[in-house]
């Protein structure tokens, strides 16, 4: 399916995405990305600098918050715009499951040149995770 | 005390080329756990990618002695990133970072640093990474 200008409207909210976080995934994106901050991997000392546990990389839950939008559009080089605040980090037990994290984004605005505007929410249990995350997109006429 | 705020504007030179391969890329995409058939064709990088470039550049820049970032006590506050093109299989990347911003955050400090990543002399993505650095009261 692709999604055309036409079908877009202000408050149109995106199918959501619920997406585990496990240990697993964050020693793959400590490889991918290079950050082999311990705070990601090693809960002795995530604990030694206060955190209840390991953490996931920010960079990881905004690299997966953004497939809401490109999900929706299909095409992920229509992303122009990205950007978010981690305000809150993602904890990442050592159980099979890891933790979730519900992914929402709602249509905020359209743009006069036919880019589109979209704010982005990213939760988990009942702690944002993300805040003032929006992408801008450009979508088919 | 804090930052060196004479450092506002300062550009660092550019780091060194990065070369973006087929299995860098399709680490990433596995990473991040991505299903979009997009990726299958090995062609373009998820937008997040370019973190992998200028995080590097941007920690060769925290160290530089002249800024005082006390790197024990760094977190990554905010990022942003502004598209010209997607980064593609065979880019060879290079990243010119540079200082724009350093003002207080009640105990701590916060510095913006603009990333922007080139493909040769082209200009494909900026990013802009806002980095808090913990007082010692915070």
């Amino acid at each position: 399916m692709t999604i055309k200008l036409s079908d877009v409207t202000v408050g149109l909210e995106l199918p959501p995405l619920d997406l585990a976080f496990t240990r697993a995934d964050l020693v793959a994106y400590a490889n991918a990305s290079g950050d082999m901050n311990p705070i990601h991997q090693d809960e002795v000392v995530a604990k030694s600098v206060g955190l209840p546990d390991v953490i996931a990389h920010g960079m990881l839950t905004m690299g997966r918050a953004i497939r809401v939008v490109t999900d929706w559009v299909g095409d992920p080089t229509a992303v122009i715009d990205y950007s978010v605040r981690m305000t809150r980090p993602v904890v990442v037990p050592n159980t099979a499951g890891g933790s979730t994290v519900t992914f929402t984004g709602k249509v905020a605005q359209i743009n006069d040149d036919g880019t589109v505007q979209v704010d982005l929410g990213a939760v988990f249990g009942d702690v944002k995770v993300l805040g003032l995350a929006k992408a801008t997109v450009r979508i088919a006429q | 005390m804090g930052m060196n705020r004479d450092m506002i504007g300062h550009v660092y030179p550019p780091s060194q080329p990065y070369l973006v391969t087929t299995e860098k890329v399709s680490a990433f995409v596995s990473a991040l756990g991505e299903t979009n058939p997009a990726y299958a064709t090995g062609t373009v990088a998820p937008p997040t990618f370019p973190i992998v470039v200028t995080m590097h550049a941007m920690e060769e820049a925290f160290h530089d002695p002249a800024l005082q970032m006390d790197y024990s006590r760094i977190v990554h506050s905010d990022q942003r990133f502004q598209y010209v093109r997607p980064i593609r299989i065979g880019d060879e990347l290079t990243v010119r970072a540079s200082v724009e911003e350093i003002k207080p955050l009640g105990p701590s400090e916060i510095a913006t640093f603009k990333t922007e990543v080139l493909s040769g002399d082209e200009l494909v993505v900026t990013g802009w990474s806002k980095l808090v650095v913990r007082g010692p009261d915070a």
